[in-house]
């Protein structure tokens, strides 16, 4: 078991749904991000950090320009994950990356790069099951966790596959589409995390378009919890450490009610 | 011939499938539709019936003999230029859309660079009655605006990108974008051969018919095939369609002219010569990045030249040996495009401009079969403002 997932059963072992917000790394400068970090650890369960990219094709408007705000100031993949290694704390944390800068750094110095930076799992959304096999020997042998994503159309075969993979968590994408807010969440977003709730004994996590506390309440209540990913980003930029924090008590608050109800 | 595995749907060591698992399902259901639309007869002879009524195939071999005597070479140029809508594009359009509408798909995306292929791609969907939204960068469609009207003509969206560095690699970015939020009932058709396994593949093959034509025309003229078949390399699709017609013939050297932009030192789209493997669009491949694994940002006077990356097809080809890759700067394609205006009466698309320039560096002897994969009529107002010949006197 990784340190991730015997992390995240122990929070779960009272029935409680995580929470886990998404910070863009380096945002919004240098000098803030530790205290974003600290801010929205409050509420969570665990912390996913993106690393500035170039061409993140999964991102929606709020995410990319986040992105393009770090890598304007310097902040590349590197200096983020330094970032992240410098602004310590205890909070359990992921990275969520694109696969080039891996590709880049070579795939067992990056897993080495990001255990040394006290990070515990990894997300690479553009890298599916088929070209993944080496990255999660090398992350296994660092002991990183592996978060695969599942999406509504991937064949019930694939589910099993790819939830077969998983070390720390699954991410049930909730709808075809790229990260950003959305009114509602996807009415497909119960048969992903259910068909993934089938698949693995692992947390499943509901994420892409989870915008506010009813939402995450809604989620909750056919998954184990949720990613927050624009939303924060987006109160981040506009209201900083605390807009972000008081948005995350009010879906901490959802969550608990939901694992009331379950 | 085929030259990629199709089980793991690499070229050598490069192409493959890194692409968000939501498209993992429309990717092997183009595959299969593929297989299955190339096993039955029946594609095959409807595409072949749209190449010669609509396209306007097989397009010429033209020998041009002014311009050999400049250069000292016998230059024969494939001209593509003379398809239906301006370039080789059109090859490529016809043939992924008639895909589509195969698979029951309900609309059309693309993404264009120089607006050839979003124009090919409009015409394509217009001529299967499918709407289409083409992606193109803010700088493409300021530097293009011929083709941004064409393709609203035709009926086409384009959207405007403002992403990144504004242009194709943006643009192709932003149209995976909309794949991923509408992949159950659209088709990308996507540009070039680069992509996710199986596109670089389907490009390839739709486009061979260049090489295919252009090996059987030179034989008939001349009885012998060439010394050397030259083509422009942005993505390299109407590259790697005339090299397919010569793979087996080794005495045959293959050669792609890269953008050298302001020169390989300065900014560039040169990924062969200055790439290093890396992923991007879905492939491996060579690409132009930063030391963090940045994408960079290319540069060159064309725009579909202006990309930071490169198909698999061709890394493998440098890499195995069997095609080899140089480069022209923005200047000396404007020296080729105003010769080949001024010999021959025919205006280049600047693309095709730098294949045109390694012939003219490269002098004689010997016969060059030169890829002319589109017209210049887009680029009129670029060459015009960045030299005299937009002065009226």
């Amino acid at each position: 078991m990784s340190a991730l997932s015997s992390g995240l059963e122990e929070r779960r072992a009272g029935g409680r749904k995580l929470l886990v917000p998404y910070v863009m790394g380096g945002q919004p400068d240098r000098d803030s991000f530790p205290r974003i970090l600290a801010a929205v650890s409050r509420s969570a369960d665990a912390l996913e950090v993106g690393l500035p990219y170039s061409d993140p094709l999964m991102d929606g408007p709020v995410i990319a320009a986040a992105g393009e705000r770090s890598i304007r100031a310097g902040v590349g993949p590197s200096e983020a994950l330094e970032l992240v290694a410098e602004a310590g704390g205890k909070s359990l944390r992921v990275i969520m990356t694109y696969y080039n800068p891996i590709h880049s750094a070579g795939e067992e110095s990056f897993c080495a790069a990001t255990i040394k930076a006290g990070v515990s799992g990894l997300i690479v959304p553009d890298l599916p099951l088929e070209e993944s096999e080496g990255l999660r020997r090398a992350a296994a042998d660092q002991g990183l966790a592996w978060i695969p994503l599942v999406a509504p159309t991937s064949s019930p075969a694939r589910v099993a596959a790819i939830a077969a993979t998983a070390t720390g968590f699954v991410y049930a994408v909730s709808t075809l589409g790229v990260t950003g807010t959305r009114e509602q969440l996807s009415e497909r977003a119960a048969a992903v995390a259910s068909a993934c709730k089938e698949a693995t004994d692992l947390a499943v996590l509901v994420g892409i378009g989870v915008s506010s506390p009813e939402h995450a309440h809604a989620a909750a209540l056919y998954s184990d919890g949720v990613v927050v990913g624009s939303a924060v980003v987006r109160l981040v930029a506009e209201s900083g450490a605390e807009g972000a924090a008081a948005f995350l008590a009010e879906v901490r608050a959802a969550l608990d009610e939901a694992a009331e109800t379950a | 011939m085929t030259v990629v595995d199709s089980s793991s749907g690499r070229f050598g060591e490069f192409g493959g499938r890194f692409v968000p698992e939501a498209l993992m399902g429309a990717l092997d259901e183009l595959e299969r539709a593929w297989e299955t639309a190339r096993a039955e007869g029946s594609f095959d002879r409807e595409l072949a019936a749209l190449h010669k009524n609509v396209v306007g195939r097989p397009t010429p071999l033209y020998e041009a003999e002014r311009f050999s005597e400049r250069v000292g070479a016998q230059v024969l140029l494939k001209r593509e230029d003379l398809a239906h809508t301006g370039a080789h594009k059109i090859n490529n359009t016809l043939g992924q859309v008639l895909l589509a509408t195969r698979m029951n798909k309900k609309r059309i995306i693309a993404e264009t660079g120089a607006g050839q292929h979003g124009v090919a791609t409009a015409t394509a969907a217009a001529y299967f009655g499918l709407p289409c939204v083409v992606y193109m960068g803010a700088v493409d469609v300021e530097r293009q605006s011929l083709n941004v009207v064409r393709m609203r003509m035709l009926g086409a969206e384009v959207v405007s990108v403002e992403a990144g560095s504004k242009t194709l690699k943006d643009a192709i970015n932003e149209a995976l974008r909309d794949w991923v939020a509408n992949v159950e009932d659209t088709h990308y058709v996507i540009g070039s051969v680069v992509g996710p396994h199986p596109f670089p593949e389907i490009v390839a093959t739709l486009q061979s018919v260049i090489g295919t034509e252009a090996r059987a025309q030179v034989l008939d003229l001349l009885g012998r095939l060439p010394d050397e078949v030259v083509a422009c390399v942005g993505g390299g699709s109407n590259a790697i369609g005339m090299f397919r017609g010569f793979y087996r013939d080794e005495a045959v050297a293959l050669i792609g002219v890269e953008a050298a932009g302001e020169g390989l030192e300065g900014r560039h789209g040169a990924s062969i010569a200055r790439g290093r493997p890396g992923v991007l669009h879905g492939a491996r491949s060579l690409v132009l990045q930063d030391d963090d694994g940045l994408i960079a940002e290319a540069h060159s006077i064309s725009a579909g030249l202006d990309y930071p990356g490169v198909g698999p097809e061709h890394s493998w080809l440098q890499a195995s040996g069997r095609a080899s890759y140089h480069s022209a700067t923005d200047d000396e394609a404007l020296d080729a495009f105003k010769l080949l205006g001024s010999t021959e009466g025919i205006l280049p698309a600047l693309e095709p401009a730098h294949a045109l320039a390694y012939v003219m560096r490269r002098g004689g002897p010997g016969t060059v079969l030169v890829g002319l994969s589109g017209r210049g009529d887009k680029d009129v107002a670029t060459v015009s403002s960045i030299s005299s010949m937009g002065d009226v006197t």
